[in-house]
């Protein structure tokens, strides 16, 4: 019980800002308990975001970086091909990630390049106050698709594990969510898999975690939960698009010799 | 070889002086014409234990540099007029961050895709700081292929110094023409200790590279802080070359190749009778503003000659701050002014001035 309680050392003490009911504070937490678990505090260099969780270069009790709107995956490159023995991740939202820096995820992905990525989707552009995402669901309304989005004139959402999961250059590739105490074990493990498949030199991970929005959803916290679960996971089908296991050569190497790819 | 010296292509020396430099990592992205340097490192950065990436997009190049940068490597990048466009952001972002860096810009001509022929139409990009907020770089311009190698060593040297991006503003003239060139020895070969570069935390608190300060008080003091260092490197860094401007009358400045041409066409018109002088701001931000000022003491008049619409001319009136008449002569669209053109120029306005007094009431 005190080790559950217990602040991870990898997160600073420090009061959070997030809303009631956000699912950053505890994505944040998995992230930090793992990193203290594989004992990488001190080797590890995070990259933080624009978006609601810009802070996270003050949350996080380690070396961090903060990087321009949806740059975090260049910035992470950057640095860990000056530090190749580190650990490098990226903490990135959706509107970050999927929208504004679609560009530089899909090319780190596609490089296989050595880093981490923790994706937060919410549906919605949270910081500014709500805005439709390129996750939006279809219908789903938001302050710039007030009548809910409508996929004649907005198109569709994006789903970035299966769009990533077409490339050779990945070694991990998950969606989680934390919308119970089971999915949120699930979500932890996932996360530890993705910094595993980092310290043993596989090649990129990624990390998509459906996380509830209550504000800007206008919902209480429990119906949030409610709403991911009955909403958003059937459009965004949980598992693994992408798993090598450790010991296995390179992705592209195994594709090369085999013609396929490894799927989870 | 002879006396040390090597034909170079200008993109290759700036490469190789690089390397001097002790610089390890560059990331880029195609673009004419400054291709052969991102060419020459892909194939030199291994060779000396480095890293060349060739990233997708200009946007993520500097970036890249950024992560680079904060880490705590020598770090370039290399672009021309469209890329140097998108790069505009994260400039800002390693400005506010304070992280060295060096970034090239082989200017071709625009305005939008433009051409892809010799121009110094990003003079106000360079020399204003093209992305948001208040900040400046340091700005190195070179004239021949033996300046592009030196300035590139002295660029890295500016930006441990200073903690700050600097920018080299070349052409594609210098990038594409060989000249012999003596390589230059370049600082110590790993860069000065930086303890705030983010390496991991074992032994000491967390370092954190951030530009984010919603308390305005602190982003106040921020800038406060940023500008006294663009203070001192205005007051300590200004660079030129003054040639014949002891007695000359008729004052010419120019940077970069064009400042080459315009020395042809002063020593024709010395030839000819002329008191004719060149200045060559080296440095474009800081301007070599009292440098110029004390070469046009002599001067009746002074001519700003540019392969652009008129950028660096008012720098040149903001230095005279209305004590002489500064004519201006431009060529754009990737047309080289000939030195020919350039004397025409000073026998015209020569003319214009002939008889009156050197300073007006």
């Amino acid at each position: 019980m005190a080790a559950a309680l217990a602040r991870p050392e990898a997160l600073a003490p420090e009061p959070m800002h997030y809303c009631p009911g956000c699912g950053h504070g505890l994505i944040h937490r998995l992230t930090a308990e793992v990193i203290d678990e594989l004992g990488i505090r001190e080797k590890t260099i995070g990259v933080a975001s624009v978006g609601c969780s810009v802070f996270a270069y003050q949350y996080f009790n380690l070396d961090m970086q903060q990087a321009a709107h949806g740059r975090a995956p260049a910035v992470a490159t950057g640095i860990k091909r000056v530090l190749p023995d580190r650990v490098v991740f990226t903490y990135q939202g959706d509107g970050d990630l999927a929208s504004i820096g679609l560009a530089e995820i899909v090319h780190a992905a596609a490089r296989g390049e050595k880093i981490t990525v923790i994706f937060v989707n919410n549906a919605n552009y949270g910081m500014t106050g709500g805005q439709m995402a390129p996750t939006t669901l279809p219908g789903q309304k938001t302050t710039s698709s007030p009548g809910g989005r409508d996929v004649k004139q907005a198109g569709y959402p994006l789903r970035i594990g299966e769009m990533l999961s077409t490339l050779d250059g990945p070694a991990y590739l998950a969606r989680v969510s934390v919308h119970n105490p089971a999915q949120i074990f699930k979500a932890k493990k996932a996360i530890r898999k993705a910094f595993e498949t980092q310290i043993s030199g596989l090649g990129f991970a990624l990390v998509e975690v459906l996380s509830p929005c209550p504000t800007n959803w206008g919902l209480k916290p429990v119906e949030a939960l409610q709403w991911l679960e009955n909403n958003m996971v059937p459009y965004y089908p949980l598992g693994e698009y992408r798993s090598v296991a450790p010991g296995a050569a390179e992705p592209n190497e195994t594709q090369q010799r085999t013609g396929r790819t490894e799927r989870g | 070889m002879k006396n040390g010296k090597i034909l170079l292509k200008g993109n290759e020396a700036l490469g190789e002086a690089a390397v001097l430099a002790g610089c390890r990592y560059f990331f880029g992205y195609p673009i004419t014409p400054q291709t052969e340097l991102l060419e020459y490192l892909a194939r030199r950065l291994p060779e000396v234990g480095g890293v060349f990436l060739q990233a997708e997009s200009e946007i993520a190049a500097i970036n890249m540099v950024y992560g680079a940068a904060g880490a705590g490597a020598r770090v370039m990048t290399s672009s021309s007029g469209p890329g140097i466009s998108l790069k505009q952001e994260g400039l800002s972002f390693l400005a506010a961050a304070e992280l060295p860096c060096v970034i090239v810009n082989v200017m071709r001509c625009g305005p939008g895709l433009g051409g892809i022929r010799p121009s110094q139409a990003d003079y106000f990009q360079a020399t204003r700081g093209g992305g948001h907020g208040d900040y400046r770089l340091p700005v190195l311009a070179p004239a021949c292929v033996q300046e592009m190698a030196d300035l590139t060593v002295r660029a890295f040297i500016l930006a441990d110094q200073y903690r700050t991006p600097v920018m080299i503003l070349a052409d594609g003239l210098l990038g594409q023409m060989m000249e012999p060139v003596e390589l230059p020895a370049g600082p110590a070969a790993d860069p000065p200790p930086r303890p705030w570069a983010t390496t991991g935390c074992r032994g000491r608190q967390k370092n954190v590279i951030n530009t984010m300060h919603l308390n305005p008080e602190e982003l106040e003091a921020v800038n406060r802080q940023l500008q006294e260092k663009f203070q001192t490197i205005a007051r300590e860094e200004a660079r030129a070359e003054k040639y014949l401007t002891g007695d000359a009358e008729i004052l010419v400045v120019a940077f970069g190749i064009v400042a080459r041409i315009a020395k042809e066409a002063v020593n024709k018109a010395r030839a000819a009778g002329i008191k004719a002088g060149l200045f060559r701001p080296v440095t474009l931000w800081p301007f070599p503003a009292r440098a110029l000022a004390g070469a046009a003491a002599k001067a009746r008049t002074v001519l700003t000659v540019e392969m652009n619409a008129g950028q660096m001319v008012e720098d040149v009136r903001l230095a005279l701050d209305g004590s002489r008449q500064v004519h201006f002569y431009g060529r754009t669209g990737g047309m080289i002014p000939a030195g020919q053109e350039i004397l025409e120029e000073i026998r015209r306005i020569g003319g214009m001035h002939r008889g009156r007094c050197a300073r007006p009431a």
